[in-house]
């Protein structure tokens, strides 16, 4: 079953595609002087999780995401933390699995354990970068994706970054979809256009591409350089998400966060010292 | 969502800023800030329409508490009788 | 069948009744807490109004600092009464910074640690992508202060822990609930609204409870204590939890044991909930410090 994840991923690969499980594919990309470890959720028809069929991040997904990632940080644990490999999320996902079985078992614990292990790559000095090809919805893009150092995305109507999907988010807010359209183009982060949402500071560059479902060669350059450019800012930049409140976009559309930030900073500061916990 | 806003004589200044209650369902929010001069209301409601309800309400609350300073209500469809009690929470914690 | 111990009940002061400020005062020690970014700050949410929505002085989320158990820390609850404890801009900030600044008092020799009350339906839609994008904030703020110093979640009404703070949830050094708290991804309604009826019937409490529910998370091990809605019993719980220290391996870094956890389950056919068995302990319960 093709998927742009899939597409994208066999795209940039140097050479095999594998697979712990059918639903999450690893390759081997070189990405300048680097070889990145791509990793990407694809659809799997036969999965045995009916409610994980469709690129969905569900119970095997959050648990391969995070042994892949894993095993990358283990191999790497013996080498300088600026030489550590580039890790790059290839993010094509519609949501995380809706399914009774999936909250039996815990699927929070599973994403849970993806996020952990993408903060730890990233701690640890591994550049992690998201490169969003298609969609990016809700706690598939928390899992995957959402903690990496650089975000990039493709600059395509087929790319769409949110918290929910359209129709469920209009039902939640008690919208129709028209009046939901309409706010967005008011309040930028409604919006399902890429276009704004690379506004709000998350997105460390939009990449112009021919054919986003099926790249062409000068598409797959571009990726790659854009990947290159993206590991060289991360291992320049700071290892937390801080970069993401001091963006130029963050300075234009997260006042609000920045100015909580400074607030809460100023006033810790003050209580701290009145506490007589300051340090000596 | 409707913003109003009304001015009440008041002569009693608040000793103290006060804040009290949540924007949840039938509930509001309610904040003192000290002021001298006159009761200065902001209502946000998230109910529209009932500018002459929160006129009586608040016009006899402050009849009876004439307690300078500038009063922000963030309400999510709160009855007068809540909106009445959480007044009066409110100026008890702002009170000397 | 034991007798209920009506004189405890009788002298219980629930926890989950009181406001998330309340709530977080109450489990500091007497005379400690101090908030920080309180109402009075006026740093609500940017977006609500133009939209039509009252927004709220704090935005939802209570920041205080004071000591527990003689020792610095920082207690953060969000109040779920508004917006459903769903997380914007201005709340999920004020969480990831409170605990980024924690991690840095740490860094300087103050060893904090870190409550959160998480009362929530996960990203507040109204604020769609900065909702979503200040979660992965808190998550990997979480991580970074759970290094140092514990930081212990309590899930304690019926609201529940949903959506992208179920996944802050599951990265806790300990979690505390009580028998009405609920944790999970995706809430009910949300399962019967994408999945249909008969994935997951949103007006059946008992099936609900019986999934999300406290004394279900605590005996498959997904949280740790199973504690009664009470002001004393919920800080006695969180002092303990802090007393345990920073664990040899948390629960998101036992990936041998999320993989026994879904191996023992065939999607094909599932046990009741009643039926799914604890995994072994794969890493000793304590820490050392």
């Amino acid at each position: 079953m093709t998927s742009r994840g899939r597409t994208w991923t066999h795209a940039l690969a140097d050479g095999a595609v594998g697979d712990a499980v059918p639903s999450v594919i690893t390759a081997d990309g070189t990405v300048g002087h680097d070889v990145a470890r791509l990793i990407a959720v694809v659809p799997d028809p036969g999965s045995p999780y009916p409610r994980a069929r469709n690129g969905e991040v569900g119970l095997r997904e959050g648990l391969a995401l995070a042994e892949a990632v894993t095993e990358v940080v283990a191999g790497d644990a013996h080498l300088p933390d600026d030489r550590r490999r580039p890790i790059v999320a290839v993010v094509d996902l519609p949501s995380q699995a809706y399914g009774r079985v999936e909250e039996m078992v815990g699927i929070h614990q599973a994403l849970a354990a993806a996020v952990d292990a993408y903060v730890s790559a990233r701690t640890a000095g591994h550049p992690v970068i998201a490169l969003i090809v298609g969609q990016a919805l809700s706690g598939g893009l928390l899992a995957h994706g959402g903690q990496a150092n650089q975000i990039l995305a493709l600059d395509d109507p087929g790319v769409v970054v949110h918290a929910m999907h359209k129709r469920a988010a209009a039902k939640v807010t008690l919208r129709t979809v028209e009046e939901l359209d309409e706010l967005a183009r008011r309040i930028p982060p409604l919006s399902y256009d890429v276009a704004d949402w690379a506004r709000l500071g998350l997105c460390d560059r939009l990449l112009d591409v021919d054919d986003a479902d099926d790249p062409t060669e000068r598409d797959v350059t571009t990726v790659k350089e854009a990947l290159t450019a993206a590991v060289e800012r991360a291992r320049r930049g700071p290892r937390d998400l801080s970069n993401r409140l001091d963006s130029p976009g963050a300075r234009e559309t997260r006042v609000a966060s920045r100015r909580v930030h400074e607030a809460l900073a100023a006033q810790w500061r003050r209580v701290r010292d009145d506490d007589g916990t300051a340090p000596q | 969502m409707q913003t109003l806003t009304y001015e009440f004589p008041a002569e009693r200044p608040a000793a103290r800023r006060a804040h009290v209650g949540v924007v949840g369902s039938g509930d509001l929010e309610v904040l003192i800030i000290p002021a001298d001069g006159a009761a200065r209301v902001r209502v946000r409601t998230s109910v529209d329409g009932f500018d002459t309800v929160w006129r009586v309400v608040l016009e006899r609350f402050f009849a009876r508490h004439p307690v300078a300073g500038n009063y922000e209500l963030n309400d999510f469809g709160a009855t007068p009788g809540v909106v009445t009690l959480r007044l009066r929470q409110a100026i008890e914690e702002s009170g000397p | 069948m034991t007798a209920p111990d009506w004189e405890a009940l009788l002298g219980r002061t629930s926890f989950i009744e009181l406001d998330a400020r309340a709530r977080a005062g109450a489990l500091l020690d007497d005379g400690t807490a101090r908030e920080l970014c309180g109402p009075f700050d006026h740093l609500d949410s940017p977006w609500l109004e133009p939209q039509g929505v009252v927004p709220q002085s704090d935005d939802g989320v209570v920041v205080v600092r004071g000591r527990l158990d003689g020792r610095p820390a920082v207690a953060i609850a969000i109040e779920q009464a508004f917006q459903g404890g769903g997380i914007g801009e201005v709340s999920g900030v004020k969480i990831a910074s409170a605990l980024s600044l924690a991690t840095r008092d740490n860094r300087d020799g103050i060893p904090t640690s870190a409550v959160l009350l998480l009362e929530s339906g996960g990203v507040r839609l109204q604020e769609a992508n900065l909702g979503l994008a200040t979660v992965a904030e808190v998550c990997s703020a979480v991580l970074e202060l759970r290094a140092h110093q514990p930081v212990i979640g309590v899930i304690a009404g019926a609201l529940g822990c949903f959506g992208g703070m179920s996944i802050a949830a599951g990265l806790c050094t300990r979690l505390i609930m009580t028998a009405e708290g609920r944790l999970g991804l995706n809430g009910p309604e949300v399962i019967e609204s994408e999945a249909g009826l008969a994935e997951f019937d949103a007006s059946d409490r008992t099936l609900i409870w019986s999934i999300d529910g406290g004394a279900q998370r605590v005996r498959t091990a997904l949280a740790d204590a199973l504690v009664l809605d009470d002001v004393g019993a919920l800080r006695s719980a969180v002092i303990e939890a802090v007393r345990q220290g920073v664990p040899g391996e948390h629960r998101s870094q036992r990936i041998g044991e999320l993989r026994a956890r879904v191996e023992a389950v065939d999607p094909a056919h599932p046990p009741e909930p009643s039926g799914l068995a604890a995994p072994a302990k794969g890493a000793p319960p304590e820490g050392d410090g």
